[in-house]
Parts: C-alpha cells; structure tokens; sequence
C-alpha cells in the first residue's frame, strides 16, 4: 500500500477535478468515461481515449518511472495530454489503444490478467521491455520525462526548490549550509 | 543612442551574430569609432525576462530551429535535432554559459608540436603563440571581471563546491578552487555581486555574470556607433565579381528579406551555423562556399571531451543551490601521455535541476534503477567534465541533403565520432571523478554521457597556410579580405579549457586589426 507524502503538496493538481467518494473504494476505478481516484479523491474525464485505456497508460508512466513517494495523481496530470492528442489526432489515437491493447495482450498470455493487474512490478516491466522499441513506449516515455518531472507540485517530494531568484537567491539561504564533510 | 543604419550604407561592418564573439567585436569596434551593424537571429530578452525554470528558459533562449546529427556519438540517437544546446538570442550561448574564465595553457596553442603525430586527428599548431595572446587574456579578463585575475577575490563556495573540494583534497589532489569565473564575486562595471541564485544556465537575474547582452553591448550602443538588430536571420553572405564581400541577406522579423550593404563582414553565428553560412552562401565564383579553397570550412568540428560524474551520498547536498560551476580541479589539465591520453582536462562543479537532471542524467533510461536516482536528488553533487577532444576531418557540419529551415535553406548536419584519444580521457575523468566522491563517502555515483554540445569549435579553423584552414591567424580568411571570423569556430585546436575567454581574447585582437586595416585603408 502507498502512503501519502507528508509535504505533497496537498490536494489534487488544478487539471484534476477533486471529488468525494467514499474510502476505500479501488484506486483506480472507471466510471463512464471517467477515471476516479478515490483514495486521492481526484476524477479525469476523459475525452477520446476508452478510460481504461488512460488507466493503464497512468500505471504504465508509473512502471516506466517509479517513485514511491508520488502519488497516482502526478503520473495522470503526465499522461493527461495523450487524451488531449487523442482527441485531436486519430492517427495518434489509434495507435494509442492499439498499442495499449497489444500491451495488454502480452499480460494476459504471461501472467493471465491485463497490464494493470500484473502483480509485481518486476513482472509488468517485463512487458515494458518487450514493447521498449514500439511507437506507444516511444512515444510515452520521452514526453513522461518532461511532463513528470516538471510538475512543480512534485519538486518538494524531491527535495528541488525551484525558483530562487524571486527569494533573493541562496545568498543568505544556505548556499554553504552543508556541514556534514 | 544605440546608431541606425541605412541597408544601403556600404561603409558598416556587418557581424553575424551578438555572442561572445560578435557581441565583443561589434561593441568593441563601436568603442574604436567604427560604424557597426550586428544582425542576430534571436530575440532579445533583457535581464527581467529570464525565468529560473529549466524547461520555460529553454523554450525562450535555446536554439530550437532544425538541426540533423549522424556519427557514433550518443547525442545522435538521444537528441537526434539537437546536436548542441547553445542560445539563439541577443547574447548568443553568454547568456547561458556559467563563466569558467581559463586561460589555454602554452602548449596547447602548439597541439600538432607538442602531441606528434596521432592517427586519424587533423592536429595543427594555431599560428598565434601564447605569448602573442597574453596581452588580450589580459585584456579579456579585465573586462569580463574575472575573478582571481585583476585583483578581483574568488566567489565563495557553495555546497556542491565543498563535495568536490573535500573529495578532491582526499584523493590528492592541490589544485581546487571556486576558479576563474567571470562571476563578480563583489560589485564592479556597475553590475552587482553574485547572488548565489543558482540558474546561471537560465540567464542571470541579478547581472553578476558576464554576458554580452548586458556587460557589453549597451556600451558600445552608448557610443553611437553600434545598431544591434535582434530577429535578423542571415541566410547568405554576397560577393561583387572580384570576389569581395558587399553584404548579407537577411530575414527580418516579419519573415521580409533585407539586404545589408557592408564593407566588411564578420561571421560569429557559433561553431555550427557560421560554417552553414559560408556553405550556404556559395556561388558560381565560390561553388564549395565562400572562403572555403582549403575545403576545410566544416571539417574539425570540436566540442571538447565532456561526461558528468553524479555522487549520491547519505546526507543532503543541495547541489542546486548557489553558482552553477564556481569550482574546479585542475590537477589533470596538463599533458602527461603516460595516462594512456594526449592533452588533459579539467573538473568542475556542475549541477542540474530536477527536469534537465531527469532529461540528462541517462537519456532514455527508464526503470527503479533510474528513478531512485532521482530520488536522491537532493543527495547528489555533479561535476562536469572538460578537456581536449581531437580535431578529427570526419567531424563537422555539412549541409543536410534533405532538410530545410523556414526559409528554403538547407540545414546544418553535425557528424562527430569520438577519437580513441577522447575515449581514453573520458574513462580517465570517469574514474577520477568517481574517486573524488567516493572518497568522501558516495555510495552510488553516475558516469554521466555527454549533453549536447555546449561549447562548438574549430569548424573554420586558423591556419598558418591557405591550404589547412579557414582564417588567418587574425580570423580573416585566406581566400577573402573583408571576410572574418569571428567566434569559437576558427580554434584550431580546442585545449582542455572551457572557450569562452580564448573567444573574447581573439575578438578583441581582431577589432584592434579591423580598426588598423580599416585605417590603413587596406581593406
Ligand atoms: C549551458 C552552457 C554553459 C556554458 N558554460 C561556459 C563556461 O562556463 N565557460 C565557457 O568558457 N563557455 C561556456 N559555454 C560556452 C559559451 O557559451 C560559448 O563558447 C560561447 O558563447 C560561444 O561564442 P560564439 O560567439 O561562438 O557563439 P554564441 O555565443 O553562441 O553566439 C552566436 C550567436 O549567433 C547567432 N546566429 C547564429 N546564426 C545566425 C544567423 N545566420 N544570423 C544571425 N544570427 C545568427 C545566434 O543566435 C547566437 O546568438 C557554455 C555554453 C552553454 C550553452
Ligand atoms: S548564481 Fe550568481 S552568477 Fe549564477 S545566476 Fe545566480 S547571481 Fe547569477
């Protein structure tokens, strides 16, 4: 089980919609064409993509960069913009579901369920791998380093402050505060 | 106050670009009385427009336009269009550039004498001895306020300094400082101190460092005699049937063509478009290109040997805070072949914030192994690694058969394969580096590939004879009077030292041989 981050910046990022449901609902759980968060009480519509597509593209860009200390909803606001390219690409969209779909495949001919439900992962980046030189990881992976990690609300659970000029600097805010050598 | 020129005005000279080089020359030939034009492509930002975000200052100051890579280097399957990651702004790459100041060292202005002969390496000696350069580093240093030059104090260490200082002492070695930085480690030139933001490679806030966008240009627009035209794309250089130079061609910021008439042109659009430029400004006079009868123009390109080491260690570092790269070990910059290498380089403090650590750190990597790097972000210190690379024919900018920039021109290919030279150095820094961090108790470190290229040289290089280079060793070419060089492409070789200060010190050399041969009429 994942535990929240005390210093996570709160509640969900503005391109989530927050929303109450009731604890101890699934992670993850579609409704409609919606993704639901409950534990994380965040909701994402989404527009051109099946919602479970966009749920297993969220645990994909979480095995392609895992970091325990984030919460789902930073992978989501990541991948968020494949909908958005979905939505205004068909080309795109259907290589997306394919490929999710192809990615699928492979789950349930190893391990017996889709990507998602894979246990460990260990197992799921087994499937990664196979699918490392596709168009769906290659396209996920080098838009996810920037889209993840330029998140500001994820900058504190790394420890970056960010924008330092506005704040005068390090000058007197420990530049050479480091004591332990 | 800055001047207006009239396009048809043939008695300005024309520099191509406001880096470190022509950004130098035009305010320092402005300064010398000579009616100047500078035409850059970029915009220009002003010292409150930059942002200490990585990705944001990368989108207003990079150079982005299209640019295509083949060779064996790692930059060509990572950032197959981004070969360097260099400025495209009034300023050029000083606004990005993090102010090591070093001077070549003698021998390295003498690579081909002192190295001997190397399979596969184009070596030449540079036909300017180090002697003969002493008086413009001088010169140089006094103007950019190098700090540890000129009586000027050393900036204080920050804490990524203190690793690598600490680590450093403990393996030995005796020379480590916060180094020669053109950073004002207190007030001077009517810029401030260093405030220890820590976003030197985003633009400085604060003014503490060099740039020509700030130290040097409105100087010399306060004389009269220098126009700065930002958003002026240069896509051909002209001749008249002598085969002298009379001016460019240009695309102004509403995409209209200009024609800027010129009695002189100096070309310093960085070591990958000036050669372009020459490339594309061929002619039936001049069907390889102007200035280019030794066909050298493209060939040597250099971008010195660089890597990163990373160390993460049990307690916080911080590296992010303070100045980018006020430190360094310069214990292997010499030349001591029995490494197994030719040449030496240098280390110094680098860091990354969290989005370029995470693009940079390994591209393409991905994995537990990669993010729990990144979780221990803040318990890293980096260093960079610089030293010679060899000037090798192969590698160099031609012009791409296929791809086109936004005005029909053909864009620049950037071939490089490492030399076994380079290779051999890099394992060398690799390991003295990892030596350096664990022994101050790292329990991971990282040997970081080469980013794209920050420092791009000798693509027009100088030459005692015609046959073996572009320029003369006054940057003038060989095949055409009125035409110079001007920026970091005439090195001819690269030495082990970041190339900014050589480019300063040769830019301002030049404008005292352009402002001599101008009075003397014999250009
Ligand atoms: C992140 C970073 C850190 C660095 N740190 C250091 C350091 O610590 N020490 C050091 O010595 N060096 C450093 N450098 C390198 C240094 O910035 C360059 O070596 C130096 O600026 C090169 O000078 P230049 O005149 O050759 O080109 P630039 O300074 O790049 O200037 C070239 C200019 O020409 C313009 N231009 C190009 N083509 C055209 C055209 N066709 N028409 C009009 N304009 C054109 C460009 O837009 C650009 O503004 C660093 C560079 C980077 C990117
Ligand atoms: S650390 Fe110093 S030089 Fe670097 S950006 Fe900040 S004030 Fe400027």
């Amino acid at each position: 089980m994942r535990t929240m981050p005390p210093n996570d910046g709160g509640g969900p990022p503005a391109s989530l919609d927050r929303r109450g449901f009731l604890a101890g609902a699934a992670a993850l759980a579609v409704s409609g064409t919606a993704l639901i968060h409950a534990r994380e009480a965040w909701g994402l519509e989404v527009k051109a993509l099946k919602p479970d597509t966009m749920a297993t593209l969220i645990a994909m860009a979480r095995d392609i960069y895992p970091h325990d200390r984030l919460a789902d909803r930073f992978y989501a606001v990541a991948v968020k913009s494949f909908d958005d390219k979905a939505a205004a690409d068909p080309k795109m969209k259907a290589m997306i579901e394919n490929g999710i779909a192809d990615l699928d495949g492979r789950a349930r001919k190893a391990f017996g369920t889709p990507y998602r439900t894979v246990g460990w992962e260990a197992q799921r980046v087994t499937l990664l791998r196979q699918i490392e030189g596709g168009p769906l990881f290659k396209a996920v992976r080098p838009a996810l380093v920037v889209s993840l990690y330029n998140q500001k609300e994820a900058w504190p659970i790394f420890g970056y402050e960010g924008e330092s000029a506005g704040h005068g600097g390090y000058i007197s805010r420990g530049f050479d505060d480091l004591t332990w050598l | 106050m800055a001047a207006k020129f009239d396009l048809n005005d043939d008695t300005v000279v024309v520099i191509v670009g406001s880096g470190a080089g022509g950004g130098t020359l035009g305010t320092q030939l402005a300064l010398k009385g000579i009616n100047t034009v500078i035409l850059e492509a970029g915009k220009r930002h002003e010292i409150e427009d930059f942002v200490n975000d990585e990705w944001a200052s990368f989108a207003q100051l990079a150079w982005t336009d299209m640019r295509t890579t083949s060779g064996s280097w790692r930059v060509a399957r990572d950032f197959p269009n981004l070969p360097a990651w260099i400025v495209k702004a009034v300023g050029g790459s000083t606004v990005h550039w993090a102010g090591a100041s070093l001077r070549f060292q003698p021998h390295e202005f003498k690579a081909a004498t002192t190295y001997g002969r190397i399979k596969g390496t184009n070596l030449a000696d540079w036909p300017i001895s180090s002697d003969e350069m002493a008086p413009w580093y001088a010169m140089a240093e006094d103007r950019m306020g190098v700090t540890r030059t000129n009586g000027i104090p050393g900036l204080p260490g920050n804490n990524n300094y203190k690793v690598l200082e600490a680590g450093a002492k403990k393996v030995g070695y005796k020379e480590v400082s916060t180094g020669r930085m053109a950073i004002n480690s207190q007030a001077r030139d009517d810029r401030g101190a260093c405030q220890q933001i820590g976003f030197c490679f985003q633009g400085c806030k604060s003014g503490a460092k060099w740039s020509t966008l700030y130290a040097e240009i409105p100087k010399g627009e306060a004389t009269g005699k220098l126009e700065v035209r930002p958003e002026s794309h240069v896509v051909r250089i002209e001749h008249d049937k002598s085969g002298k130079v009379t001016g460019v061609v240009y695309h102004d910021a509403a995409g209209t063509i200009r024609r800027q008439k010129a009695r002189l042109v100096c070309v310093a659009g960085n070591s990958i478009e000036s050669p372009r430029l020459l490339l594309n400004s061929e002619s039936s006079k001049f069907p390889d290109g102007l200035a280019n009868s030794s066909g050298q123009v493209g060939k040597n390109y250099m971008r010195h040997m660089t890597g990163s080491v990373y160390g993460v260690f049990d307690r916080p570092v911080k590296m992010w805070r303070g100045t980018t790269m006020a430190g360094i070990v310069q214990d292997e910059a010499g030349n001591d072949p029995k490494r197994g290498f030719v040449g030496g380089y240098e280390l110094e403090t680098l860091s990354l914030g969290l989005p370029f650590m995470a693009a940079f750190l390994d591209p393409g990597a991905w994995g537990r192994e990669f993010a729990t790097a990144l979780d221990a972000y803040a318990n890293m210190a980096g260093m960079w690694i610089v030293g010679e690379d060899m000037p090798q024919e192969k590698n160099g900018v031609t012009l791409d058969p296929k791809a086109k920039d936004k005005y029909g021109m053909p864009v620049a290919r950037v071939h490089f394969d490492d030399h076994p030279n380079d290779v051999a150095m890099r394992n060398h820094a690799y390991s003295r580096g990892r030596a350096i961090y664990e022994a101050v108790g790292a329990t991971r470190t990282f040997p970081t590939t080469p980013y794209p290229s920050t420092h791009n040289l000798g693509t027009n290089r100088m030459s005692a004879k015609p046959s073996d280079g572009v320029v003369n060793k006054w940057g003038q070419s060989h095949d055409i009077k009125n035409l110079f060089v001007s920026d970091g492409s005439q090195f001819t070789t690269g030495g082990a030292e970041n190339p900014t200060l050589t480019i300063v010190a040769l830019a301002l050399r030049q404008a005292n041989y352009i402002a001599e041969q101008l009075g003397q009429k014999t250009i």
